[in-house]
């Protein structure tokens, strides 16, 4: 048992901390760093720069255009991007239908959409919850019938993250109905989403922002060869999707760079005569956070290791994504605490690069601490509600 | 980075493992804890024959070299067993200042004994003012010709009455509080001016409160140089946490398996009630807590291995403070899972849970190491 990174690894640390120093945008940084919301084009150069150093898909096999890096230096990668506030990649095309296309698909679909994921030059969305169907994802309704060499899609989906952006679509849809198991008769279609009888609808979330949507179907046509493997197995090929960001699910680096920003907030904040770190309650609360964070660093290494050398990860693996969430929701609510009144004004002007001096009301160190707050919440609901994973480990775990 | 252990390591695991399974049964331990000694001295026998006495101890000095790593296995299966035997204060804690601070004929006339099994011997460092202050020590050693006379009271020292030797902590300089001036002797338990009432604890182990009214004790028995002290004490406490952090980690596996078998036995409203999702999703988050002390423990074992002793002090606080707050719920949920058998003598989860309950108080509770945390 030992802590320490090999002679390689280290290097290979060094190597990716002066690629991010080097390449990461500034102004891209400064709006990570006040909390602005990216744009389009921030995420798209970002990748664009990513992908020219064959870093873009870094859990892909080689022959795809992946890094063929062991486990430890995907770790180290994750990091040393938490370390630079540089976010993560857009997931939808890169981690979700990427794989299901590269392990599902056939070689035209392969070298259709492949090469333009890395690329970032087509920006893709998911289609899977729908307003009917969510934790229980096997009711969903969309149908799609075939008519010829087409498929008709009719029905809504939900949730689906920055889809206003989209050029593509993955969608789940039912092409089945007389099945003995809701999961079977479900098909996994990809979709333009210029195509007619496709309309966006925004959902404004709880801070006011525009992060998701309603995608609505109305006799959509899309073509048999958008079909990905074979009709009535999507469920399985979804499951896969799912799985797939098994790497990275607790988000450690992330808390851990926002636990010291939190911390650095703390001893800046004047509680009395003290910083707001002494204070004792505020204090304690600080103590367990880091704590609790290292457990699941921890819990994520032992993962880590496990696959490194070889084996299926452990139990302790499925706690990550229900101790991850509540770590970044922990993290929120110390950072509104330690805001303060700050965490009051609802400008939203103020926070983007070019706001006017006017537009500013208070220079807070924090001034998105409670949007984000807010828009967290979403955190242990999607991706599978917290409860649903306390279900899947009960069952699949504890065998009861 | 390597979380895996090594053959040797792998062969003492399984050794503990086996005998905790085979021999170690809850009948047994409750009748040896119930007995005047409060353990086994056949067990405790077996223990020095199957060399586990001689885990920590240098090759040089009859042991087996052990560290952290060692201690973490040993101390695991313990706490699986539920074991009184007087490891903990004999070998790791009074053993633990010995191996650091007793020269060669000290080795020789008290640390032999121990790792034999043949006599065994407490650490008195603890006093009623002190609570989990280590350089508390009201305790004086004052110089009288080539020896020191010891006065003070120590308090709830493990193993204190049953104890052969005593390994006392004591003022030789400075002020009550001061980190400087402490001393640790190592003393015949049996000398005279050493009065022990000696009682058993709630999680069945042995204690006694010591009182030295002018104990001679010879200057060749100072382990160490006269007030440096704390630092060692400060070592061997954090070593020893680490130990009854191994543990409660057995003890909460052992707990989990425990609530999950008898929620699938119990039956009510004529379904086993592990089947209700309330029950369940409680079971979950103590699996969830159960793994999230074992990734802090091999923290702190990983860190202990390393140069950085600041940082191995932090992972063993954080370690304790989870153990303390995460573990005790732990406890709690395991004994409302098990409804009204759970709060019974005969239960052996009322057991653990007493003792995982204790480890929480023993060498600083989670309140104390939330304080003490350096952020």
């Amino acid at each position: 048992m030992d802590l320490s990174f090999s002679q390689d690894e280290l290097a290979f640390r060094d190597h990716i901390k002066g690629f991010f120093a080097d390449h990461f945008p500034q102004d891209i940084r400064d709006k990570m760093d006040r909390g602005i919301r990216l744009d389009k084009d921030d995420f798209v150069r970002w990748q664009k720069i990513l992908n020219e150093h064959g870093y873009m898909a870094v859990n892909w096999p080689v022959e795809y255009g992946g890094t063929g890096w062991t486990p430890v230096q995907k770790y180290i990668f994750a990091n040393e991007m938490a370390q630079a506030n540089a976010p993560d990649v857009v997931p939808f095309g890169v981690s979700m239908v990427g794989p299901v296309i590269y392990t599902f698909g056939n070689e035209a679909q392969k070298q259709q959409f492949l090469p333009d994921i890395l690329a970032s030059n087509v920006w893709w969305c998911q289609g899977y919850s729908e307003p009917g169907a969510g934790s229980d994802l096997a009711s969903l309704k969309t149908l799609a019938e075939r008519d010829d060499d087409e498929y008709v899609i009719n029905g809504t989906k939900t949730w689906t993250t920055l889809g206003q952006h989209a050029d593509w679509i993955f969608v789940l849809a039912r092409t089945n109905t007389d099945v003995a198991r809701r999961q079977e008769g479900i098909s996994f279609i990809l979709c333009d989403m210029n195509t007619p009888g496709i309309s966006v609808r925004p959902i404004i979330t709880i801070e006011g922002g525009h992060e998701v949507n309603e995608v609505h179907f109305e006799n959509v046509r899309v073509p048999v060869a958008n079909l990905v493997g074979e009709e009535g197995k999507g469920w399985t090929y979804g499951k896969v999707l799912l799985q797939h960001e098994r790497t990275n699910i607790a988000a450690v680096a992330r808390s851990k760079y926002r636990l010291a920003r939190l911390k650095e907030l703390a001893a800046g904040s004047l509680h009395g005569a003290e910083p707001l770190m002494q204070q004792s309650t505020f204090r304690s609360k600080l103590v367990e956070t880091e704590v609790a964070l290292k457990a699941l660093e921890y819990t994520d290494l032992r993962t880590l290791a496990a696959v490194a050398t070889g084996k299926a990860p452990g139990p302790e693996s499925s706690i990550l994504k229900i101790r991850g969430t509540e770590m970044q929701q922990r993290l929120d609510s110390l950072f509104l605490e330690a805001a303060g009144y700050y965490a009051m004004p609802y400008v939203p002007d103020q926070f983007s690069l070019d706001a006017k001096d006017e537009d500013i009301v208070v220079d807070s160190a924090e001034p998105t601490t409670a949007l984000r707050y807010f828009n967290y919440r979403k955190a242990s609901i999607y991706g599978g509600s917290n409860e649903i994973q306390k279900n899947i480990i009960a069952k699949h775990v504890l065998g009861l | 980075m390597d979380f895996s252990i090594s053959e040797d390591q792998q062969m003492l695991q399984d050794s503990v493992a086996r005998y905790i399974a085979d021999e170690y049964d809850f009948d047994s331990r409750q009748a040896a804890a119930e007995s005047k000694l409060g353990y086994s001295a056949e067990r405790w026998q077996s223990f020095a024959e199957l060399g586990w006495t001689a885990v920590p101890f240098a090759e040089a000095d009859g042991g087996l070299d052990g560290g952290a790593v060692e201690l973490m296995l040993v101390m695991e299966q313990f706490g699986r067993g539920l074991v009184i035997e007087p490891y903990l204060p004999s070998i790791v804690m009074a053993g633990g200042v010995l191996k650091r601070l007793a020269n060669d004929e000290q080795k020789g006339a008290w640390l032999a004994d121990l790792i034999e099994g043949s006599k065994t011997a407490a650490l008195a460092y603890a006093e009623p003012q002190s609570r989990y202050t280590l350089h508390d020590v009201a305790t004086t050693a004052t110089v009288s010709g080539d020896a020191y006379i010891l006065n003070g009271h120590k308090t709830v020292v493990l193993n204190g009455g049953n104890a052969d030797t005593l390994v006392i902590s004591a003022r030789t300089g400075d002020a009550r509080t001061d980190a400087s001036g402490i001393s640790l002797f190592v003393v015949d338990a049996n000398t005279a001016g050493i009065s022990r009432k000696a009682y058993g604890t709630v999680d069945a182990r042995q204690a006694a409160e010591i009182e030295l009214k002018d104990v001679s004790v010879p200057a060749s028995q100072l382990l160490g140089s006269a007030g440096d002290a704390l630092a060692t004490l400060e070592q061997v406490i954090g070593e020893a946490t680490i130990g009854i952090c191994a543990e409660a980690v057995g003890i909460m596996q052992m707990l989990n398996v425990k609530t999950l078998e008898y929620t699938k036995q119990r039956v009510q409203f004529g379904t086993p009630i592990a089947a209700f999702q309330a029950l369940q999703h409680r079971m979950v988050d103590m699996f969830m807590i159960g793994e999230e002390s074992r990734s802090l423990l091999l923290h702190a074992v990983m860190t202990a291995q390393e140069a950085d002793t600041d940082a191995a002090d932090k992972a063993v606080r954080a370690l304790k403070i989870h153990i303390g707050t995460a573990g005790r719920t732990l406890g709690e949920e395991a004994v409302q899972l098990h409804g009204g058998m759970g709060v019974t003598w005969e239960l052996d989860v009322a057991h653990y849970f007493k003792r995982l309950t204790m480890i929480d108080t023993l060498f600083g509770n989670a309140g104390h190491h939330i304080d003490s945390y350096p952020l």
